[in-house]
């Protein structure tokens, strides 16, 4: 197998006393889908910041596409797309020029953004709208047009936040279509959550506990291993597991 | 730096500027109102005194006396008092900042060569009004004794005042004005910008892409640069064409100088905003941290030099110190870069370490 997507090894962060992340060591292969499961305040955001180069982390090491997180902190940008808890677009600005925008801070060359800005439109099911206001589309809609931003430029890896928090169900459903569309087209997407349902969705996920990843596999291979039928009861196991262990 | 992304910030920012009409028409009409206001509330010229006059000798010379400060526009007579009293009443009530009071047989001893007293009463609560109007009343006093009984100073000196010869206040306040106006506005513009990337989450996103700190704050610079430039030229052209201040030095020298001011101000903004991480806090970091000095230690009304040592010293940091001596020798003096070269020589100073000041705050924000 070629180099894997993501490498973290022993990986830690501490803000004063606390440890957002405590100790992680995984692998991300090329082409997975996976996810990050884990209450609020696990560390996953704090995990992700810190590949995406927004934080610097207190010991321990991460490779994201072979580039050294910290060292090759530029490469790694020009390599990935983040898109934060917040879909962070600009609100005053229409759907298009928000496309352009990230077009140019990603540096697209210019003989592509004509054809990449339409497959982000068509993507994100914004064809038609492309005039309009960001500020005026529905959640679902800012989700989508959030990620069409972050994969202008065709990113190896994504990096998605709890991409579909405060998204209705039916455009949760289709946010994960494109989820797979990506990974089928070879891009290696590495995305948060807390819902149980989403998690069933990835190839492999991480349960993350107060900073810690609690237990690694495939979504059947965690309920087999707790001898549990959903994934909720998986978690709830293995977090029991971890608190008596402690 | 990468030119497509900073650009692409620029063309950003200039959409968020288009598309915020009201801040727009703000940043627009705001130099032009405070130019307005400042420059009638701030008038530093002294007419239209209000006098009140008490002739106890009633004769044809007392009356010329009188006649002469109405004549004068600095005076006005508003009251004749019938007794002391009444002069009195006129000071206490503020109706009057001045009181002339002739003494009984004024004209008979003057005639008779006895030196003769004018008693001249002023109200000395406003004492910057008190002693100008002291000084042109004695100057009416004495050129009419001098026509009158040919009692004349030794010496006769010849004014000849250079630069703004009628004196008029608002020749100089003017000019300052407009350096204290596009400090503000250039901070406030700016201080928000960065803030409010913060607050909604979107500096987050920019940091995650290969955007570089320096390219996030040239692209935000040049964007406000063109809403700076449009606001000195609004200024400029009020002061010249709407307040009747003469110019004389040369506009590319000026213009230049006012790019220069710009940048470093608008860097300033986004300093401010960088720290503050919040646009309330930025916005009254941003009035505070310019407003004052560039008020009260820009030399714009009030000398710097008559400040004490201290306050002198710390007046030097500001650069809006800097654009009111070029603003208003460009005016006033007509000199360009030849006598003004200092102050050029510290704007482009401060432009360069605040940028970079500002640049390497958003680098540290980064950890």
């Amino acid at each position: 197998m070629s180099t894997p997507a993501v490498s973290i090894v022993g990986l830690t962060r501490r803000f004063g006393d606390f440890v957002a992340v405590d100790d992680v060591t995984l692998d991300v292969a090329r082409g997975e889908v996976f996810g990050f499961l884990g209450p609020n305040g696990a560390g996953k955001s704090t995990t992700i910041r810190i590949l995406c180069g927004l934080l610097a982390p207190s010991s321990g090491a991460a490779k994201v596409v072979g580039f050294e997180v910290g060292p090759q902190s530029e490469q790694i940008k020009s390599s990935i797309g983040y898109m934060s808890q917040r879909f962070s677009l600009y609100d005053d600005l229409t759907v298009e020029e928000n496309i352009d925008f990230f077009a140019g801070i990603y540096g697209v060359p210019h003989a592509k953004r004509g054809q990449r800005k339409d497959y982000a439109l068509t993507m994100a099911g914004l064809t038609g709208r492309r005039g309009d206001l960001t500020a005026r589309l529905a959640g679902g809609w800012k989700q989508r047009l959030a990620l069409g931003c972050a994969i202008l430029h065709e990113p190896p890896v994504l990096f998605l936040d709890e991409p579909t928090s405060g998204v209705d169900p039916v455009a949760r459903r289709q946010f994960w279509d494109l989820i797979y569309d990506l990974s089928a087209a070879g891009h290696t997407v590495f995305v948060t959550t807390h819902y149980m349902e989403e998690a069933e969705y990835c190839n492999r996920l991480a349960l993350m506990y107060r900073g810690k990843v609690i237990a690694l596999g495939t979504p059947t291979e965690l309920k087999r291993a707790s001898g549990v039928a959903t994934m909720e009861e998986a978690f709830i196991a293995s977090i029991e597991k971890e608190e008596a262990a402690a | 730096m990468s030119f497509t992304r900073t650009w692409a910030i620029t063309r950003k920012e200039l959409l968020h500027i288009v598309r915020d009409r009201r801040s727009l028409v703000m940043a627009l009409g705001v130099p032009f109102l405070l130019l307005l206001l400042f420059c009638y509330a701030l008038s530093l010229d002294v007419d239209r005194i209000q006098t009140c006059v008490y002739d106890q000798d009633r004769s044809p010379e007392s009356r010329e006396l009188i006649e002469r400060l109405a004549a004068s526009r600095y005076f006005d007579i508003v009251q004749n008092a019938a007794n002391l009293r009444e002069v009195d009443r006129a000071i206490v009530s503020g109706s009057a900042m001045l009181a002339v009071v002739i003494p009984p047989r004024f004209a008979a001893r003057l005639l008779a060569r006895h030196p003769e007293p004018v008693q001249l009463i002023l109200d000395g609560a406003d004492s910057n009004t008190a002693s100008i109007a002291q000084v042109y009343a004695l100057n009416v006093v004495s050129a009419f004794a001098a026509e009158r009984f040919h009692v004349s100073p030794s010496v006769d000196p010849q004014l000849r005042v250079w630069y703004n010869s009628s004196l008029v206040s608002r020749n100089f306040i003017v000019p300052g004005l407009v350096a204290v106006i596009l400090m503000i506005i250039a901070a406030l513009l700016t201080s928000l910008t960065v803030a409010r990337e913060w607050e909604s989450g979107t500096m987050e996103q920019l940091l995650s892409t290969p955007l570089r700190p320096a390219e996030i704050v040239f692209g935000k610079l040049a964007a406000f640069f063109v809403l700076g430039v449009a606001d000195a030229i609004i200024a400029i052209a009020a002061a010249v064409w709407i307040f009747d201040v003469p110019f004389r030095g040369s506009l590319l020298f000026l213009g230049a100088a006012t790019c220069i001011f710009l940048f470093g101000a608008f860097s300033w903004g986004i300093f401010i905003s960088s720290i503050a991480g919040s646009q309330l806090l930025a916005y009254q970091m941003g009035l505070l941290s310019t407003f004052l000095p560039a008020f009260l230690l820009s030399g714009f009304i009030y000398a710097v030099e008559n400040m004490p040592l201290p306050i002198r010293m710390l007046s030097y940091i500001f650069p809006a110190k800097y654009f009111v001596t070029i603003l208003k020798a460009s005016f006033l003096k007509g000199v360009g870069l030849e006598v003004l070269w200092p102050s050029v020589v510290f704007l482009s100073i401060y432009a360069a370490a605040v940028s970079t000041l500002a640049v390497r705050k958003l680098r540290t924000e980064v950890a």
